[in-house]
């Protein structure tokens, strides 16, 4: 007998075998509900699959074509494989283009014995048509200042690399964005992206969300769980929050990564995982490993290439071509007609500060973009905090419009790239300023300058002040 | 107290998809005791269009299937609760939810081990 022959007619065990397909695919009955599906299917939609048997499948996939009309339907009268792009919404709220292809299932009779549903992620396809590649900008991450640049020469590079990545910087930089263009740049582009936030959830849970369970392994587990490592397996499993992980964990997160395999919990048998690993965090990891906070193998472990995203403020330049970009993007998006920002609007936006950075850039934008009915986006467009913050905590405190000219950067000349040292002795000056006015109370002169405690005490290390 | 549920419907069932949806029913509560539903037809499915129905019409709390994070975290921030993953007939879903059990990702179709045990 020819050995492939052995194979079709050999008893396989099934359920582990199409749980290593790639390919994300669910099986329906002939009634379009569900039979099983794979840990592909689960990554896709993350729609636990042990949950699929008897749930019609339009609750699952939540495709458009499910409610407007089911592509299984026209297999009844073509009987070849229908092949139809749309979108999911997925069951982590986020909306998914996919190319969805519908094939018919015949028993040894030729009769119809159900539907197989395969899908194929290409929402960063379609990303990639709506943002033109420039030479401002990285698979949709934007900017040209010199920190960026030299961002945009090494993304390709890590992409390429299987090297775990640590991404920090303050919130709101894009550490989520650049993780995700990173795993879509890289061979791995086609195998699941699993991102999990070590902060929001409690350390059992969290165990279990990464390293799976069994059957009865804890009150409540009714049934087994893969956890996050096995559902990115041959993907990227992306850790953000990594500064929040328990300890406990900490040393759990180690050992997986240097065994290559995970121990469910309650079970005994290994698992082996082959994933990539991005972390972030906008914590300190350092002074965290100083303080005995984070274990330092695990740090070294992570910090194979690290990436630090600069703040808004520090991105020169790069304020102005962010308006114009999510102006473009928001307006499009919406079908407004909003071209512009009047001069008023510029002095407002570029004066601000954005603690929040480019997320709250994008967030300012969106609101002028829907509350703007013409084409010029005016000073009363935009959202009133912006005029009411107070000076200490919301305006830029660039040397040049700060101390000169505030409130009068009519345009956004972009300034000299060598101008960062320039930015720690204000920052230094101001850090001394608040603390000259609380009258050296630290805890004050913190809140004067929205920072944590901590955050103050590290600066005021890193510039000397302490002594 | 008067309390407003409103789930977004595909047939009999809950919508699987938010902005997707045509029909709509609306559940009124006094003190916990049901005292209207009205199903009411969307001139066309439109996420946003049904988000500004939700405020017009004083919704307290929404009973979903598929929403997409930016309406969900609106109508948080809005004061209106949303349940959402919810999968069954709307009998079955108004019936889990006057009994206080009612959760996000709840699946109210009887499943293959549901139904032998019926059998």
């Amino acid at each position: 007998m020819l050995l492939k022959d052995r194979i079709l007619t050999s008893r396989i065990d099934l359920n582990h075998f199409l749980n290593h397909i790639a390919v994300p695919y669910i099986v329906l009955d002939t009634d379009r509900t569900a039979l099983f599906a794979n840990r592909s299917f689960e990554a896709l939609t993350g729609f636990p699959v042990d949950r699929c048997p008897g749930v019609p499948c339009r609750h699952i996939t939540r495709c458009g074509v499910c409610i407007q009309g089911c592509p299984a339907l026209k297999l009844e009268a073509t009987d070849q494989p229908v092949t139809v792009k749309t979108d999911m919404i997925n069951f982590n709220r986020k909306r998914v283009s996919v190319k969805m292809v519908v094939s018919p299932l015949k028993d040894n009779a030729g009769k119809a014995a159900g539907f197989i549903e395969t899908f194929y992620d290409i929402s960063y396809m379609e990303e990639s048509v709506a943002t033109p590649e420039s030479s401002y900008s990285f698979r949709g991450i934007v900017g040209r200042s010199s920190r960026m640049e030299k961002i945009f020469d090494i993304l390709p590079v890590l992409a390429q690399s299987d090297a775990s990545v640590l991404i920090t910087g303050e919130t709101g930089t894009g550490k989520d964005k650049v993780a995700e263009e990173i795993h879509n740049a890289s061979p791995r582009a086609e195998e699941p992206f699993i991102k999990i936030n070590c902060g929001a959830l409690p350390e059992t849970l969290l165990e279990s969300e990464l390293f799976g369970h069994t059957k009865g392994a804890f009150t409540g587990a009714v049934d087994s769980k893969p956890g996050r490592f096995r559902l990115a397996h041959n993907g990227t499993l992306y850790l953000t929050e990594i500064g929040d992980l328990p300890l406990t964990l900490q040393v759990k997160l180690l050992t997986v990564l240097d065994d290559g395999a995970v121990f469910p919990l309650g079970g005994n048998k290994r698992v082996p995982v082959n994933v990539r690993l991005i972390a972030a965090t906008h914590r300190n990891l350092e002074e965290m490993v100083a303080e005995g906070r984070f274990r330092q193998d695990l740090f070294y472990r992570l910090n194979v290439a690290r990436l630090h995203l600069p703040a808004l403020r520090e991105r020169n330049g790069d304020v102005r071509l962010l308006l114009d970009y999510f102006l473009h993007f928001y307006a499009s998006k919406a079908g407004r007609q909003c071209k512009e920002f009047s001069d008023s609007a510029l002095e407002l936006l570029g004066t601000y500060a954005y603690p929040g950075n480019v997320r709250e850039l994008s967030n300012i934008v969106e609101y002028a973009v829907a509350v703007c009915e013409g084409e010029t986006i005016r000073g009363d467009h935009l959202p009133s905090y912006i005029k009411e913050v107070p000076a200490e905590r919301g305006v830029r405190s660039d040397p040049a419009e700060k101390t000169e000219v505030p409130h009068a950067a009519k345009t956004f000349q972009p300034q000299a790239v060598d101008e960062v040292p320039s930015w720690k002795s204000v920052e230094k000056q101001m850090i001394m300023d608040a603390l000259v006015k609380t009258g050296g109370h630290k805890g004050k002169a913190a809140s004067i300058l929205g920072w944590g405690r901590s955050t103050l005490w590290r600066k005021m290390k890193q510039y000397g002040i302490d002594r | 107290m008067v309390r407003n549920v409103l789930i977004p419907l595909y047939k009999d069932e809950t919508a699987p998809r938010f902005d997707l949806c045509a029909e709509v029913l609306i559940a009124g509560y006094d003190n916990g005791r049901r005292i209207s539903e009205n199903i009411i037809v969307l001139q066309q499915p439109s996420a946003e269009d049904l988000c500004h129905m939700i405020l017009k019409e004083k919704i307290d709390l929404v009973i979903c299937g598929g929403i997409e994070e930016e309406y969900y975290q609106y109508l948080n921030w809005k004061d209106v609760k949303v349940i959402d993953d919810v999968i069954g007939e709307k009998d079955s879903v108004l019936d889990r939810y006057e009994k206080g059990g009612l959760k996000r990702g709840d699946i109210l179709f009887a499943q293959p081990t549901e139904k032998l045990e019926k059998e």
